[in-house]
Parts: structure tokens; C-alpha cells; sequence
């Protein structure tokens, strides 16, 4: 399955919708849509990863990549992911303690009101 | 001699289709459905730093993989072909590594999935050896039937 990208605003956050599989061949358009949404001043962002089928390292870095392109803006990236085949490369590459995980769009946008 | 033989043009496009290839083989082999995920994702980073590789050293040649079912353990070969990780100043048999992540990064996530990695490089080439416990050993082992860890045929 081809990767299926959109993204809407929720509580003055953004929050962008990816569905597929995201590897090295569909990748760069997520990269290319997390850096576009920084460069139009999006800086809260939360990434819904629920329809996601498929992640690789590839699609690790662009994550860690757009968390670091916010940050640079004291901004943040959070992801919304319950599925424990993508929770379990977070896991073995330790970056669950990078990202911050929700268990749904709603319970990521309360944690990051809470935390400013 | 490999049950699957598969060889593609390094397209990232193409990376898909060899993890499926080898996770139809894997559960055709009998490795368990729990590990199939590991399988799939282990396959696609072997597959995508061997692309990496290719196309920026050797476009022209394709990916190889080998998966092979044999005494009770599912393996997959990916060999790609290009200078040496020492002589092209890459460090941990990376090419370029993923932006943002350190170079050998998919390497660790590789030797985080599989319980058995071998990495192999040479002056025109490197290869990461990988497998799986199949089912089929277990089972030998109850019924004391050999050639249950026999190569499986392709179908």
C-alpha cells in the first residue's frame, strides 16, 4: 500500500494524518510535508500514526528529523500510535523516550496543553 | 542452494516488493506469525541500505537476495555490491545513514530484529546474513521425521 498523507488543525495544533506504509520509497513525501508545515509556521505538530501498516528506519529519521526542525521553533512533535508492530521499532531503537506516544489525537493534544 | 532467488533493480520503489517476497517465504517456510513482522522489517533495511548503496556507487546492478529454509532456520542473504564501508569512509557498513539518524543506524535496527546477523564485507561487496527459527525444526524434533527442515519449494 501506498502512503496517504493530510493534515487539519485541532486546538491550535496540527495534526497530520498518515496512512501506509512509510519506507524508503515514500519517505521523502512525509519529510517533504513536515518540513512544509514548519516553514508555514506549524510548530505543534502531532503525527496520527494509527493507519500506519509499516515503518522503517527511514521513516524513523524523518520523524526525528521533523522533531528537530520544530524544536529549532520550541515547538514539538508528538505521535499517536497504539500498534504494537510500529510501538515495537520505537522501542528497540530507544526512541520512545524521544517521542512523546499517545494512545489517541485527543489524549496528545491534552498532554501538550498540559505541558505548557 | 536458496529456496527464493531474487535480484531487483535499485529502486527504492523496489524494496516493497522484496519484503513482501520474503515474508511470503518466511510463513511458507515456517516461521511463526509473530516473527513475520521482524522478517518484513529486517528484509526492508538490509534491502534499503543495499539500494543506498547502489545507487550511489552502481546504479546499473541489481540486489540480490537469497532466502534459503534449512535445518530449522529461515535465511535471508542481501548483497549488494560496492566499495568497501572502510575504503568509501563509511563507517558501520553504512552508506549515507537515514537524516537524522547516525550512520548504521538501520545496521543496529537490523541486529535488533534478528537473533542471528552476520555482516560480511569485502572489497566489492557486503553482505548481511540473517535468519529465524522455522516451525519445521520443531516439528522434526516431535516426530523424529528427517527432511522436515528441507528446503521448501516456491509456489
Amino acid at each position: 500500500m501506498d502512503l496517504k498523507l493530510d493534515h487539519h488543525s485541532k486546538d491550535g495544533i496540527e495534526i497530520v494524518d498518515v496512512e501506509g506504509e512509510i519506507d524508503v520509497y515514500t519517505a521523502p513525501r512525509l519529510r517533504e510535508l513536515l518540513i512544509e508545515l514548519v516553514n508555514n509556521g506549524f510548530y505543534q505538530l502531532v503525527v496520527n500514526m494509527e493507519k500506519v501498516e509499516f515503518l522503517d528506519s527511514t521513516g524513523l529519521g524523518v520523524l526525528v528529523g521533523g522533531l528537530k526542525r520544530v524544536r529549532a521553533h520550541d515547538g514539538s512533535l508528538d505521535l499517536v500510535c497504539t500498534q504494537e508492530r510500529i510501538l515495537k521499532i520505537f522501542r528497540i531503537t530507544g526512541l520512545t523516550k524521544v517521542f512523546g506516544i499517545h494512545d489517541s489525537v485527543d489524549e496528545a493534544i491534552t498532554a501538550r496543553k498540559a505541558e505548557k | 542452494m536458496a529456496t527464493v532467488e531474487v535480484s531487483f533493480t535499485a529502486l527504492p520503489a523496489h524494496v516493497r516488493t522484496a519484503r513482501l517476497v520474503a515474508t511470503a517465504v518466511a510463513r511458507r517456510s515456517g516461521v511463526a506469525e509473530e516473527l513475520l513482522d521482524e522478517v518484513r522489517l529486517a528484509v526492508g533495511e538490509a534491502c534499503s541500505r543495499a539500494v543506498e548503496t547502489h545507487r550511489a556507487h552502481c546504479p546499473a546492478e541489481p540486489v540480490r537476495i537469497s532466502l534459503t529454509s534449512q535445518d530449522g532456520r529461515f535465511e535471508v542473504e542481501v548483497t549488494d555490491t560496492g566499495p568497501a564501508p572502510s575504503a568509501a569512509g563509511r563507517p558501520g557498513g553504512q552508506v549515507t545513514g537515514q537524516p537524522g539518524l547516525p550512520p548504521g543506524f538501520g545496521t543496529a535496527v537490523i541486529e535488533g530484529l534478528a537473533d542471528d546477523v552476520e555482516i560480511r564485507e569485502s572489497a566489492g561487496w557486503t553482505s548481511i546474513r540473517m535468519s529465524w527459527p522455522s516451525a519445521h525444526a520443531a516439528e522434526r524434533g516431535k516426530s523424529g521425521e528427517p527432511g522436515q527442515g528441507q528446503p521448501a519449494q516456491a509456489s
